[in-house]
């Protein structure tokens, strides 16, 4: 099957405005391919944020669109609310501030306040079925 | 392989006045920058960040001398 590059760019575009929480990264989030991919599903995890992600390397014309389109030469790209965040670092240092959790509206709530997590009520990550 | 001095010098040039390290985190293509910028502050952290990646944008990338290039940026207080 051939696809497009217009098509690529579609689903692209589509992916980010479909989904508040949008990552592009190399692997999935079960299976990241990339240390720097890694360690932002790791910050986006353990901020408790539900995100969506797409891999880009199954066609090398995903990242090149993707880069195009961001303006961002490296993956993984976060993008939240339709607008590029930044990739690994950026991300990081968000998670690491507290910016993260508070720009996803997960401010971490108090201690005492902490509502008890039952278990297996995790939720996984929402991962694009990939048709490029 | 990257050219350390040259990356740091490429960053000064594009931000006038910054205090620019650049170190090699691994195999010499892995590379660490950390800019200091009175321009920082104030902007959000993609605006600081695309500055320091548009210094070297030529330089990054697949089959290019940088693979990763980690940024830490600051304004000085």
């Amino acid at each position: 099957m051939i696809i497009t590059d217009q098509e690529i760019r579609q689903e692209i575009l589509d992916s980010i405005s479909q989904n508040r929480v949008m990552l592009f990264m190399k692997g999935t989030p079960e299976m990241p391919r990339c240390g720097f991919s890694m360690q932002t599903v790791a910050c986006l995890k353990d901020a408790g944020a539900e995100f969506a992600a797409m891999d880009i390397l199954p066609d090398p014309r995903i990242r090149q669109v993707l880069s195009e389109h961001s303006g961002w030469p490296t993956i993984p790209q976060l993008f939240i609310d339709g607008e590029l965040v930044g990739g690994c670092d950026i991300v990081t240092e968000m998670y690491q501030s507290g910016e993260l959790a508070q720009t996803l509206g997960l401010e971490e709530p108090a201690v005492e306040a902490e509502a008890p997590q039952p278990a297996g009520m995790e939720s996984a990550p929402l991962t694009i079925e990939n048709r490029l | 392989m990257a050219d350390i001095a040259e990356i740091e010098q490429l960053i000064r040039g594009a931000i006038p006045g910054s205090e620019v390290s650049v170190q090699d985190l691994a195999g010499g293509d892995h590379l660490y920058a950390h800019v200091r910028a009175p321009q920082f502050a104030g902007l959000p952290l993609i605006e600081q960040h695309r500055l320091v990646n548009g210094a070297v944008d030529h330089l990054l990338g697949p089959g290019r001398p940088i693979h990763a290039l980690k940024i830490k940026t600051e304004a000085p207080q």
